[in-house]
């Protein structure tokens, strides 16, 4: 009876964890994010996790059942089989069933995610250690981007500085990246030195940085907002400083500020003319 | 010198140190495998436990950046390299030569060399802790450029990795030939037992992995001082071009590290639930299917490199294809056990716990494996628990319950029980304080190799931390158990327990330097397939 | 038949493995320590290298010294077979690693810095001057290299050193048939031919490599052409240097009376590396050098 106690426990933490992860806004979860791809594959996630936690509960079921029944102390004898080629074509075969229901919605995501065709504009962002430098390609804005200073004295070796007084502790920088809501943004990223990784979650997707070559992405995000994320590749010492923030705006919002950029750079010996800004930079491919 | 040479041909056994530096017995050599491995189990979790306790709070306290990417890189090849390869390798070489009724391994001579490389290839790396430029800080992935910016220390982890891998080659080469040529008759091949049958395989993955490490290491090594332009873009190469070398290293490479916990747990089962192992056959060729798929799903470790669409369905669909044999052995062990007879000493509790949590970090690998997933898992807390899962749970769980299963066949004497079964709950409770709340540390978005975090990720990087710590003292434990029954308990019997079936149960408990000079009695032998 | 195991050859403790560990790990220190510009770094290496040596004098004159004893029985003899074979299995996936590197050059990173295939934002933003070539003359990033103009053509020296591999190759089975005949005349004159040719292959590679870095200005710096023409023939010629070393071995055994023809798995042992020397040659004559 002891031991069934312990089991008892010992099964709650293995089955009641899981679900749990469901909670999203507990900080449990994947973000449901702002792009349709981040939400195609929040929803995949969702699904693959809950045929996990069906096939879980029926194989541990049985094999818990088994463990709290077929014991020597309650006088369980044991059985001589030890083979039946026809259960074990089932459990082959179902197994193989599951995976196909899974790999098809996988596939139909990826493809999406792969068509970067067709983009508004091209952003190119290329990693450096231990910074990121964003290129609006078209224009004349490009500009690195930075760890904020505050968290940036927060995080030393005894700053004395608590982290938990400091505003988007590690998450913030000094230069945001504006992007337009309602187009398709097509990102380049690359690298100057070491590979990094380029990754906002709520856009549901990350890039690596890869030193001499390039790769193509897409988001198309909804929702007009702030959304922050961070290298995630080792790339040396500081990887765990470098974050990346992503200011959606509607569209007029971010001429204004491509404008801005552009005077202040003081590059301009032609003036924009503001409304052609987005034709401009839309580059097919 | 030469007259230990001279030694060579009479029966004069050298003693002392002497006697462990020179010795050419399976079962000497596999104490000392054991004992080193357990050893670097030690080093590799201190160096654990000074990750746990950097990431006990957000803020650096305790080390800078740069010395706590070393104890990531450190940690992870210690405990690769050091504690679970040479600790499976030290099981075949007390198990192997005993179960299929040999004299001792093939190639003895071999066999003692595989073993010596490995302390002094770790001195050799764990020396780079004090060197200029600090240890190794790449990742135990080793990417270049990044690695290429290691210091002094660059070549010693190269020729490091060098040297574990002869050691590796070796001895997967003296196990190939020992379960090949050395089975007494009647040992048919399909009545090995199945820790027998997943070693073989595993040397098979050894012997044509590790040398594809070997020549990637040597690529990064010419990169960095000869001038070639492998992994440079500048020069036509691609740092990609590591990778993919690598993962058809590293993906057989985890299997290496489980498959030989898959035998272990097929010997124990059957034996604490009194019935035989159910689907013998299946269990070879599902660990073959294994064994074969590993070399054709690497890259799903490079899901956003950004491969070609083709390429990364092709990886998809074989990784998760990977799910199909290993339910078969999932499925195989749940019906041993049912309508079986049980009793739960410690090695049952081990290998029942590893089941289930080899299974869960079995199901987050196959959520893993779904790649337009993978873009917002990777390189996140979630794929350190994924491996975690099947790493502490699935092999070092494995390793401590084979390590129960036959310590009063080693030692002659029984353990305590009492104390195992505290060491199995507090470990598997902590266990899972420990790694499951990476899960959703992960997906809430911390990545992996980081000092410091965001405060959203506080809470459970504590939780986490306390079941480290907690995880890591209950392991004294076992060292108190395994020394104490090295120096005495309860007289252990030949079948030591109940249900035991195979070749090592009809010899004493512990059994004779020389296990079977004289071949054992085929009718005696019962393999697994009846 | 069940009391076999008793015949195993099961030696006593040895020293040898231990010398070797310690010999090889001299050697990587000394190569470390020189590779960070230590001053004593070759010394140590020197050391090293040396109790290597006579390691493996001593390793494989104890072994030579059993089996001439008779010591081994088929089954030992069957194990060293395994072993062997494997071992040369194992040689063979170190040079997929490098053939591998060949083909992911020239199949996917070459074409996408060129702009081909998944390439084309690569090559427009990065590297715009680069066009796809192979041999890859010229350099996305030229002035870091050290560049050629030319590589070494499949008709010239190469072609000669196939026929000699060939040839060897025979000369080999041949010596080996004398064997088998019990003619140590057909043995000793096969083997020296073999081992004659061996070294001419080498010295033929190594005049050659003195054209490629004097000539042609073709080295290892010179781009992933260079990286891998000279690690897949350097790995290679390490290995002929080491069969022929091997073989010459044997044929002083042989010289000495050593095998019979029904015991005689030191010369197939070498034999085989040698056939896999071969093989790997022609891999490279028809990927490195032909197409
Ligand atoms: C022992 C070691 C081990 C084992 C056994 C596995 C097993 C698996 N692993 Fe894991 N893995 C690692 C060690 C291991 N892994 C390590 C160390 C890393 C990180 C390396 C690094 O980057 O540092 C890693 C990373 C890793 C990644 C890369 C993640 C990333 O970086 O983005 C992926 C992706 O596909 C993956 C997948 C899988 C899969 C599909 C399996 C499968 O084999 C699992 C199969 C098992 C089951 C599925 C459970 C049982 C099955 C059933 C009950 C049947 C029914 C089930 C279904 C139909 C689903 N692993
Ligand atoms: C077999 C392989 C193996 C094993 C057994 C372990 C065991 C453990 N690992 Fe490891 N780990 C890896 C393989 C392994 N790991 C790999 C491959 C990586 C990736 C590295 C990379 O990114 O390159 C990794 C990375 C990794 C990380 C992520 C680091 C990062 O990304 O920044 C963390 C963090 O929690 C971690 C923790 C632990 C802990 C707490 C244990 C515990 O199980 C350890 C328990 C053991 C002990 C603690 C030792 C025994 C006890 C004592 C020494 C007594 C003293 C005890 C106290 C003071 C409490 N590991
Ligand atoms: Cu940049 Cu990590
Ligand atoms: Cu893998």
């Amino acid at each position: 009876m002891n031991f069934l106690k312990k089991y008892a426990s010992y099964a709650f933490l293995s089955f009641s964890v899981f679900p749990l992860s469901v909670f999203a806004d507990w900080g449990l979860n994947l973000p449901r994010g702002v792009t349709p791809f981040s939400q195609e594959i929040y929803d995949l996630h969702m699904y693959v996790l809950w045929i996990m936690c069906a096939i879980g509960v029926v194989v541990f079921g049985a094999m818990f059942y088994s463990i709290l029944v077929h014991r020597k102390s309650r006088g369980a004898k044991a059985a001589n089989w030890h083979h039946s080629t026809q259960v074990e074509i089932v459990w082959t075969v179902i197994p193989f069933v599951i995976l196909i229901a899974v790999a098809v919605p996988a596939t139909r995501s990826l493809i999406m995610m792969e068509d970067v065709g067709d983009a508004d504009m091209t952003i190119k962002v290329t990693g450096y250690q231990w910074k990121w430098h964003y290129d609006y390609i078209g224009t004349e804005v490009d500009f690195f981007s930075t760890i904020e200073e505050k968290s940036n004295s927060a995080r030393r070796r005894g700053s004395n500085i608590d982290p938990f007084e400091v505003e988007h502790y590690l998450r913030d920088v000094d230069n945001y990246v504006v992007v337009p809501t309602n187009k398709k943004i097509r990102f380049l990223t690359t690298a100057g030195d070491v590979i990094h990784a380029w990754w906002v979650p709520a856009l549901g997707w990350k890039r690596d940085a890869i030193p001499g070559f390039i790769n193509e992405s897409w988001a198309f995000i909804k929702e007009p907002g702030v959304y922050r994320g961070q290298c995630a590749e080792l790339c040396g010492k500081d990887h765990g400083f470098m974050p990346i923030v992503v200011r959606a705006v509607p569209e007029g919002e971010y001429i204004a500020w491509v404008e801005q950029q552009s005077q202040a750079r003081a590059l301009a010996s032609e003036q924009k003319n503001s409304r052609n800004i987005l034709a401009r930079t839309r580059t097919d491919q | 010198m030469s007259e230990a040479a001279a030694h060579d041909h009479h029966d004069a056994q050298s003693t002392g140190l002497m006697r462990w530096l020179t010795t050419t017995n399976h079962k000497d050599i596999g104490t000392l495998y054991l004992l080193f491995s357990l050893t670097m189990f030690f080093i590799g979790g201190s160096m654990a436990m000074v990750i746990r306790l950097e990431l006990f709070q957000p803020g650096l306290q305790f080390v800078d950046p740069q010395f706590y990417n070393s104890m990531t890189t450190m940690h992870a090849l210690i405990m690769i390299f050091g504690a679970v390869m040479p600790a499976w390798t030290g099981f075949a070489n007390w198990m192997i030569p005993i179960m299929i009724g040999a004299p001792d391994m093939a190639l003895p001579r071999l066999n003692n060399w595989s073993f010596w490389i490995l302390p002094f290839a770790f001195l050799m790396l764990l020396s780079t802790l004090f060197m200029p430029g600090g240890a190794p800080a790449g990742g135990w992935t080793m990417y270049p450029p990044l690695v290429l910016q290691t210091g002094d220390a660059f070549p010693y982890l190269i020729f490091a990795i060098h040297f574990l891998g002869a050691s590796s080659i070796a001895g997967a080469i003296n196990v190939i030939a020992t379960v090949f040529n050395m089975r007494a008759p009647g040992m048919t091949l399909m009545k090995l037992p199945l820790f027998v049958w997943t070693w073989i395989i595993t040397a098979f993955l050894l012997i044509a992995s590790i040398p594809v490490l070997a020549g990637a290491v040597t690529m990064l090594l010419t990169d960095k001082y000869f001038g070639t332009a492998f992994f440079s873009a500048a020069g036509g190469g691609d740092p990609v071009m590591f990778q993919h070398i690598f993962w058809f290293f590293g993906h057989p490479e985890v299997y290496i590290l489980i498959l030989p916990a898959f035998g272990i747990v097929s010997a124990i089962i059957p034996t604490f639930a009194r019935k035989p192992l159910f689907g013998y056959s299946s269990m070879v060729y599902a660990t073959g299917a294994i064994a074969f798929l590993s070399f054709i799903v690497w890259a799903h470790h490079m899901f956003t490199v950004g491969m070609p669409l083709a390429g990364e369905l092709f990886f998809m669909y074989t990784t998760v294809l990977i799910a199909v044999p290993t339910g078969v052995k999932i499925f195989n062990w749940v019906a041993t056990m049912w309508r079986g007879s049980m009793t739960f000493e410690t090695p049952m509790l081990f290998a029942l716990a590893f089941v289930v949590l080899f299974t869960i970090g079995g199901f987050s690998g196959l959520m893993l494996g779904v790649t337009p997933v993978d873009f917002q898992y990777h390189d996140t807390y979630f794929v350190v628990a994924h491996f975690h899962y099947v790493l502490v749970t699935g092999a070092v769980f494995a390793l401590m319950a084979g390590t129960y299963f036959w310590l009063p066949k080693w030692t002659g004497h029984m353990y305590n029980e009492t104390l195992g079964k505290w060491h199995f709950w507090l470990s598997t409770i902590s266990v899972n304080v420990l790694f499951f709340p990476q899960h959703f540390l992960g997906l809430s978005g911390m990545p992996r190799r980081i000092p410091d975090y965001a405060v959203q990720f506080s809470d459970f990087n504590m939780v986490s931390s306390i079941g480290g710590f907690i995880y890591g003292a209950s392991q004294i434990l076992f060292v108190v158990v395994v020394v104490k029954c090295i120096r005495g308990g309860k007289k252990a019997t030949d079948q030591v327990w109940e249900g035991a079936q195979g070749l090592e149960w009809t010899l004493p408990s512990p059994p004779p330097l020389h296990s079977f000079t004289e071949a054992p009695d085929p009718s005696s032998i019962t393999g697994g397939n009846r | 038949m069940s009391n076999t195991n008793a015949d195993y050859y099961v030696p006593h403790s040895s020293h040898w493995p231990i010398t070797a560990t310690v010999a090889i790990f001299t050697m990587f220190v000394g190569g470390a320590s020189f590779l960070n510009g230590g001053e004593v770094g070759v010394y140590i290496l020197a050391i090293g290298l040396a109790l290597f040596v006579y390691m493996l004098f001593g390793w494989f004159g104890t072994v030579i010294g059993e089996s001439e004893a008779g010591t081994f029985n088929g089954q030992v003899d069957i194990s060293f077979r395994m072993g062997m074979g494997w071992f040369i299995f194992s040689e063979v996936m170190f040079f997929a690693a490098f053939f591998g590197a060949l083909y992911y050059a020239r199949m996917y990173s070459v074409p996408w810095l060129g702009g081909e295939g998944s390439g084309a934002a690569t090559n427009q933003f990065l590297w715009p001057e680069f066009a796809t070539a192979w041999p890859l003359l010229q350099l996305p990033e030229a002035y870091a290299f050290s560049t050629f103009k030319e590589t070494i053509g499949a008709w010239g020296v190469p072609f000669y050193n196939t026929m000699i591999l060939l040839t060897s190759g025979a000369t080999c089975t041949w010596a080996h048939w004398g064997l088998k005949i019990g003619s140590r005349k057909h043995l000793i004159a096969g083997l020296s031919v073999t081992v004659a040719l061996g070294i001419i292959f080498v010295i033929m590679q190594a005049v050659e490599y003195g054209h490629a870095y004097n000539e042609l200005g073709l080295t290892l710096n010179s781009g992933i052409y260079g990286a891998t023409f000279f690690l897949l023939t350097g790995f290679h010629g390490f290995h002929v240097t080491m069969g022929t070393i091997m073989l010459a071995t044997i044929l002083g055994r042989c010289i000495k009376g050593h095998f019979t023809h029904e015991r005689h798995f030191g010369f197939e042992a070498c034999a085989w590396y040698w056939h896999f020397v071969d093989v790997v040659w022609i891999g490279l004559f028809i990927f490195v050098y032909w197409i």
